[in-house]
């Protein structure tokens, strides 16, 4: 059984059972899920959740939803990888890279889609549902096909290509919507109205959706062995992931699984092309007015956060900062990450390992602090990307002449010794750097 | 002016179940303060004490949110539709 006993709406407080319900009837505010805690703290403990199976379902207790077979792909519980190449370009110190690449459907909206399909299931949905920049399109679609649900996927015409096939394939109806990702999601949350009898998502079982993000938190203290960071470096699109990390690590506290509640600075990362909560926590102000988004980002471009409000709330709150960075330094982010630590990014994780670039250089994230920053969706989703710039670094004819002039051109690495010398043989030696731990 | 106003799940309450109601205006704010006038409630729902538009209040003209086009003052024309939407939807 789960340990909900209601949901709440986070503007005036009134109280809501735990149905198919997402926004406070009187003032339209977002309802929470709310918990007792008492209970969990005197059921959880670091070994039940260590029995547990190496997915967010180790974290049930702290989940909106109680099943014994969830609707589940294998999410999270994803590698969380100490970065000492990427921190010492950086100018930081201990900073690890949360890398949710690793997901079923390559990005972290597994999470949430997996708690959702799972609530929504046994409310008696039949038919997934939901509004998407593409990622959860992928998941959505990936889940509903496990369960045995219908799925009705929107997206925006424009997506990249990828994560159009990567939500087709599962067999689905995707519905490309000529517009940005506010219109196809202000379409759904009409159709909500239209359409009572479909679990969308993010809409009407969003309130249950959301609360997947938390375990990106959980799994991080425990991957630190029950200890939280100091920093988390967290991509903003709805504001939705940011605000439940931070419920997330206070959740920890209260329920026991760490000593006490923690104080974890978190920071938001946008692109200058869809930056709304960057430019309010710049402009400082708790005023988000809506863009029309432009970015490479597409993941993150949604011009009218849902959640902007509550974002900038946490960043201001426990003292974290907020960033926007080009298109242009979003794609050397996404080639820093995997340059340095062999992890491909998405856009999304473009951006935030420049904001993080541009953070640490202004002093907001410290080399005295350990840091982790989120890496949330895989790069073979928007390779289109880096499609003008990447390539062979040489096209040769099949012989070993060729292939001596075309190395010879390459010219040495920088510094040190060069390890293409064709005297340097290997003497086998097992490297013994510690530095490439990975913790999963 | 006859404005079309379409109306969320959460507010059918008020008019006893119809999605879709019709009133009379020239801006948008005209427009919600009559579906006020003829469907008591809806001014408390949608606007707050300073009488803006509550913060998780979308309100579309012709699919476009009001924000971008002059907020309540921008003006509406005979025929055209107004969605009220829930803001917290999405990501």
């Amino acid at each position: 059984m789960d340990f909900v006993s209601g949901l709440r709406c986070r503007e005036c407080g009134r109280a809501y059972p735990a149905e198919a319900l997402h926004v406070c009837d009187f003032c339209f505010g977002p309802l929470e899920v709310t918990y007792d805690y008492e209970r969990i703290a005197a059921t959880v403990t670091r070994e039940r959740v260590a029995a547990g199976p190496r997915t967010i379902w180790r974290y049930a207790d702290l989940l909106p939803v109680s099943d014994p077979s969830p609707v589940d792909l294998g999410a999270g519980f994803t590698p969380l990888v100490r970065a000492d190449r990427l921190a010492a370009e950086l100018g930081l110190g201990e900073l690890w890279i949360k890398d949710d690449t690793a997901n079923p459907t390559g990005s972290f909206k597994d999470r949430v889609v997996s708690v959702a399909l799972t609530k929504a299931r046994q409310l008696g949905f039949k038919v997934a549902a939901c509004a998407s920049t593409g990622n959860l399109a992928n998941s959505v679609a990936a889940h509903a096909a496990r369960a045995g649900m219908e799925s009705v996927v929107l997206i925006p015409a424009d997506l990249e290509r990828a994560k159009v096939t990567m939500t087709t394939v599962y067999g689905g109806r995707v519905v490309a919507v000529q517009g940005t990702y506010d219109d196809v999601n202000r379409l759904c949350a009409e159709l909500t109205s239209e359409r009572p009898s479909w679990a969308f998502v993010n809409v009407n079982v969003r309130t249950y959706y959301a609360e997947g993000s938390k375990t990106l938190a959980f799994e991080v203290a425990e991957q630190l062995g029950w200890q939280a960071p100091d920093h988390v470096v967290v991509p903003i699109g709805s504001g939705s992931q940011l605000t439940k990390v931070a419920k997330g690590f206070e959740e920890l506290g209260r329920v026991g699984l760490l000593d006490e509640v923690p104080t974890v600075r978190i920071s938001g990362a946008q692109a200058d092309g869809c930056s709304p909560v960057a430019t309010a926590f710049a402009e400082g102000t708790d005023a988000i007015r809506p863009v029309k988004p432009s970015t490479i980002a597409k993941s993150l471009a949604i011009g009218n956060p849902a959640d902007g409000w509550y974002a900038l709330d946490v960043i201001r709150r426990t003292g974290g900062a907020c960033a926007s960075v080009t298109d242009g330094e979003i794609l050397d982010g996404i080639r820093l990450l995997a340059r340095t630590e062999g992890i491909f990014a998405e856009t999304a994780g473009g951006v935030t390992i420049a904001t993080l670039a541009k953070l640490a250089a202004s002093g907001a994230v410290r080399p005295d602090e350990r840091v982790v920053a989120l890496v949330t969706g895989h790069g073979l989703k928007t390779v289109e990307a880096l499609a003008a710039t990447e390539g062979p670094t040489a096209t040769i004819a099949p012989t070993l002449e060729a292939f001596d002039d075309a190395f010879e051109a390459f010219g040495a690495p920088a510094g040190g010794t060069d390890p293409f010398d064709l005297a340097g043989v290997p003497d086998g030696t097992p490297g013994t750097d510690p530095s490439t731990r990975s913790v999963r | 002016m006859s404005i079309s106003i379409r109306v969320p799940a959460q507010l059918r309450t008020l008019t006893g179940g119809a999605g879709e109601v019709s009133v009379e205006g020239s801006t948008v704010g005209e427009a919600l303060k009559a579906l006020d006038v003829a469907h008591p409630g809806f001014g408390e729902r949608l606007f707050d004490e300073g009488g803006n538009l509550r913060r998780f209040v979308n309100v579309f003209l012709a699919d476009e949110d009001v924000r971008f086009l002059g907020g309540l003052d921008a003006p509406v024309a005979d025929g055209q539709t107004l969605s009220v939407v829930p803001a917290v939807a999405g990501g």
